[in-house]
């Protein structure tokens, strides 16, 4: 792909965040006016802020692999990050918000009233953080691959040392401002180049058959392959190759590949022609957004997939950033208001990605092969357009890219490195809050070197299962249960985030090996360890009646009722 | 073979999380073993279980604290069972024979009288109940009774009774310094309530009498002026809330400086620079206006030789898990050394008790860290920054945000 215009779109779009960010404040709030200074953040405004931070490099890169890779079955995943936020609106959003609460241990705190609670929804914080902050480095690595060749780990450097900058000279003053330019951003980035991939494949004679299973091919392709795999075939398949297949070496010959397991070495070039149905491959080593547990799915479907939309259903009002953007609004209705534009806008959002992944099963199929799906939304308009205009459409599609993990990861950063700097590091002050925020992003980033090809879908799950069972148990029961107890939440928390926490570290250390039925059981752990958070949660509460926070009621009356009601409340 | 080392390393950390944690508790205990003879060993011991014993009895005698002392005094004592009861209940059993809880407090009504300690028997049906003899002692502070340690043991020992009258009155020493502490914290609020809403009578005097110059020359600016000098002082004067949001306290300051400007005209000048995110940020009330009022205080007077314009500036920006508010003139200034004498209140400001005021709510609310930092010399300005925690327990606004 010609990396002559990406490369300025990437720096284009990191200048422009830093732009934003540090005199975005000053040019549209220095006024004389009080009214104009004492104007609030409109939900609007706020919800586009959200929604700017909250989609991350899944969702820009990883639902369209997945959905080329995978077929239909993946729309779940748009839908459960969209759904997640009606979870918010029903049950969390403006008691959240009347809570007073800035972070999730703030609000464990101003519940529960207690400082080892707090500090355990401290170090969740931080764990979720993390894993969530994995994948977005691995994505910008894989994104400056896909455009310049660069080694794996650069994107990944580059975003950290960018947020990390940014967020440590407090250039994200103006975050709201930032994150609301950066969702329309990514927006454009989706919506423009789509509109003329969709022209294209109108002019192309609109072909139908994207979800044919399975894919074939609609030219003569040739493949490289980068990473050794194993190509499983349903029925024999003619190839040309160049290269090492099953230990003999080829070269440019035509073969017949009978049905069966066929292993490919690395550099091998495979020559397919018009009409040849995709072979289905497995990778030996992981590398990418998409492959993931995803071959688990086929498995156990069907409670693969309720596990996947119980995590994202109920994982999202746990994740740090957007948590902490609730606070934004002025009151509690307004965070419903927000809520629900949120849903708007994401919803908006998500329509795009499976678009190019439906496009992508059409033009590029063979990607599933070279390894790199997620690359699909990239590499799409040179590959259906072409010429000047693919790769300005390519350009601005790499800048959306950058744009989402820029805004997840500042946000995340910035979320993580408070809760360090406030529970974990001794004293308080600014140089602490720098010490924290490179705390913050050091971990992950180091992790996402020295572990490289970690499937990074996984991480997403992963951060989204551990938040579902650790912090939704503690805000439903915490703002809709008067008797939840410290030890009980503390106990629902340990039990619930921690065994989910455990499962997928199991899945990931490849414990135990494809097949076995505890292996879909504990790589999708969201099923059984939330029902488990909460169950613990519930009788350990009611096992230690006594341990009730005296003002349980006055809190809870002030997380319900509209502050308009509200008077003099004595905690 | 990757995906293996991820794995390790998120099962891993939880592991190290852990271990430092366990790390941190059993640490002190451990120094102390190795130390001295074993009789300073006892004595190191006892000293220690009664200093882990005392924190929870500092916040008063409920359920909770009682619960929390209980097994470290049962140590302490090194009896069966040990009970805590205030006048009406047992607070908590801590030990065998909780069956007794009952027949406890009705024995105990005498001692729980009188103030002064006994022993008894206990009747029990069960045989092999190891608790037959309570000894009671009375909690007393300032001379009124609150409630009772009873010790429970096998038999009468002398031993006992004196040794559960020492913890007794070790156990009193405590409560009284909780009834200190609540003193101390019913001062601190009374004294919030009393710095609170202190706008200078100047300021009302100046007020009126730049309303009524306009009276007859405009009557529907005196008219304006006059609301605004009612929303300041409704705001200054209302009752319900310590605390109140960052976008009321710009109102109040804007309705404030109206008034100002209605005396000064063009000479003062505002700038605003206030991030929308931390409007919604709980501070405490009428925190800010003083140090306005200061700022143009400060500002107009350092040009009153040759009445030029004063400029102050005020900028509130997000900073993660504070808001850091600023306000800055380019008046007067101070003496550094006065200044400093002022805020410890060694000597009395020309007029107004604004800054040392404000400075004190601020640690009294947000702890000692978050005072005000000023930063002046004598004819350069002024700037006071304040930082305010975005949350703090305790610290709500009152909600009136009914605005749009």
């Amino acid at each position: 792909m010609n990396s002559s215009y990406a490369v300025p779109a990437v720096a284009l779009v990191v200048v422009a965040t830093v732009l934003v960010g540090a005199f975005g404040l000053r040019i549209s709030r220095t006024t004389s006016d009080f009214y104009v200074a004492s104007r609030t953040v409109g939900p609007r405004l706020n919800a586009a802020a959200i929604s700017g931070e909250y989609l991350s490099a899944a969702s820009f890169l990883g639902i369209a692999g997945l959905v080329l890779v995978q077929g239909p079955d993946m729309l779940w995943y748009p839908v459960g990050y969209t759904a997640g936020y009606l979870v918010l609106l029903l049950f969390v959003a403006a008691p959240l918000r009347r809570s007073g609460a800035y972070t999730l241990p703030d609000f464990a705190e101003a519940r529960l009233a207690s400082q080892a609670v707090r500090r355990l929804a401290g170090a969740f914080v931080v764990g979720v953080g993390w894993l969530y902050l994995l994948p977005q480095l691995q994505g910008a690595g894989l994104t400056l691959t896909v455009l310049t060749g660069a080694p794996d780990w650069l994107g990944g450097v580059i975003v950290a040392v960018v947020v990390t900058a940014i967020v440590a000279a407090g250039g994200m003053r103006s975050i709201t401002f930032v994150q609301a330019f950066q969702y329309w951003l990514k927006l454009t980035a989706l919506l423009v180049p789509a509109l003329f991939l969709i022209l294209a494949w109108q002019s192309d004679g609109a072909p139908r058959h994207a979800f044919d299973e399975p894919a074939a091919f609609r030219e003569q392709r040739v493949v490289r392959v980068d990473d050794s795999i194993d190509l499983t075939l349903d029925r024999p398949l003619p190839v040309t190759v160049t290269g090492t297949v099953d230990g003999r070496t080829h070269t440019d010959t035509r073969l017949e590949l009978p049905a069966g397991t066929h292993h490919i070495e690395r550099g091998t070039r495979l020559t397919f022609a018009e009409g040849a149905t995709v072979p289905h491959a497995e990778r030996s080593g992981g590398g990418n957004l998409s492959t993931s547990q995803a071959e688990s799915r086929e498995e156990r479907p069907l409670y693969a997939t309720y596990g996947l939309i119980l995590a994202t259903f109920l994982g999202t009002m746990g994740l740090p950033h957007v948590v902490v953007r609730f606070y934004t609004s002025p009151h509690g209705v307004a965070a419903r208001r927000t809520t629900v534009a949120v849903l708007g806008l994401i919803g908006a959002f998500y329509l795009l990605p499976p678009v190019y992944g439906a496009l992508g099963r059409l033009y590029a199929p063979e990607l599933t092969l070279t390894g790199d799906p997620d690359a699909a939304v990239l590499l799409l308009p040179d590959r259906m357009i072409g010429g000047v205009g693919g790769d300005l459409l390519g350009a601005l599609v790499a800048g959306g890219a950058f744009a989402a993990f820029l805004s997840t990861a500042s946000g995340l950063t910035m979320a993580v490195a408070g809760v360090l700097t406030q529970d974990v590091l001794p004293s308080r002050g600014v140089r602490h809050f720098r010490l924290g925020t490179v705390l913050a992003m050091a971990v992950p980033l180091a992790a996402s070197v020295l572990v490289g090809g970690l499937p990074v879908a996984d991480a997403v799950g992963l951060a989204f299962a551990v938040s579902a069972s650790s912090f939704c148990p503690l805000l439903v029961l915490g703002i809709w249960w008067r008797r939840l107890t410290p030890p009980g939440a503390a106990a629902g928390m340990l039990v619930g985030g921690g065994s989910a926490l455990l499962a997928v570290a199991a899945t990931m250390a490849g414990y135990p090996g494809q097949g076995a039925a505890l292996h879909a059981l504990l790589a999708w752990p969201a099923l059984w360890s939330v029902p488990l958070g909460f169950l613990t949660m519930v009788l350990v509460s009611l096992a230690t009646p006594g341990r009730v926070p005296p003002g349980t009621a006055g809190v809870l009356a002030r997380f319900h009722l509209p502050e308009e009601l509200r008077t003099e409340v004595t905690t | 073979m990757s995906g293996f080392l991820a794995g390790l390393c998120v099962a891993v950390l939880p592991v190290l999380a852990l271990g430092v944690w366990l790390g941190r508790r059993t640490a002190r205990a451990k120094s102390l073993a190795g130390l001295g003879t074993p009789v300073e060993h006892a004595t190191f011991e006892t000293l220690h279980t009664a200093s882990l014993a005392a924190p929870p009895l500092r916040a008063g005698l409920t359920e909770e604290t009682a619960r929390r002392s209980a097994r470290k005094l049962r140590s302490l004592l090194g009896t069966d069972a040990l009970c805590l009861t205030d006048r009406a209940q047992v607070l908590v059993w801590d030990g065998d024979g909780a069956h007794h809880r009952g027949e406890i407090m009705e024995r105990l009504a005498g001692a729980l009288d009188t103030g002064r300690g006994e022993a008894f028997q206990l009747t029990c049906d069960s045989l092999d109940c190891s608790v037959r003899w309570a000894v009671v002692a009375p909690l007393t502070v300032d001379d009124r009774v609150h409630g009772a340690l009873v010790a429970c043991a096998p038999r009468e020992s002398a031993v006992l009774v004196r040794a559960a009258g020492e913890v007794a009155r070790w156990v009193s020493v405590q409560l009284e310094l909780a009834d200190l502490d609540q003193s101390r914290t019913r001062l601190i609020e009374a004294e919030i309530k009393a710095l609170r809403a202190q706008i200078s009578p100047h300021f009302i005097f100046n007020s009126l009498a730049v309303i009524a110059s306009f009276v007859r020359t405009d009557p529907e600016r005196a008219r304006e002026l006059l609301l605004e000098f009612a929303d300041f002082t409704r705001y200054s004067f209302r009752r319900h809330g310590d605390f109140t949001t960052l976008a009321d306290e710009l109102h109040a300051i804007d309705h404030y400086l109206a008034l100002v400007r209605a005396r000064f005209g063009d000479r003062l000048s505002v700038t605003l620079q206030i991030a929308p995110e931390v409007l919604p940020v709980a501070l405490p009330f009428l925190c800010l206006q003083p140090l306005v009022e200061n700022a143009v205080k400060h500002g107009l007077e350092g040009k009153a030789v040759s009445p030029g314009k004063c400029h102050i500036q005020i900028t509130a920006q997000d900073a993660g898990a504070e808001a850091l508010v600023v306000i800055e003139d380019d008046g007067a200034g101070m003496d550094p050394e006065l200044l400093r004498r002022i805020l410890a209140r060694e000597a009395s400001p020309s007029g107004g008790i604004g800054l040392s005021n404000v400075d004190d709510r601020l640690r009294q609310v947000y702890g000692d860290d978050h005072g005000l930092v000023i930063e002046t010399a004598t004819g350069a300005g002024m700037k006071i920054t304040v930082r305010l925690p975005k949350y703090q327990p305790g610290v709500h606004s009152a909600g009136r945000l009914i605005r749009e």
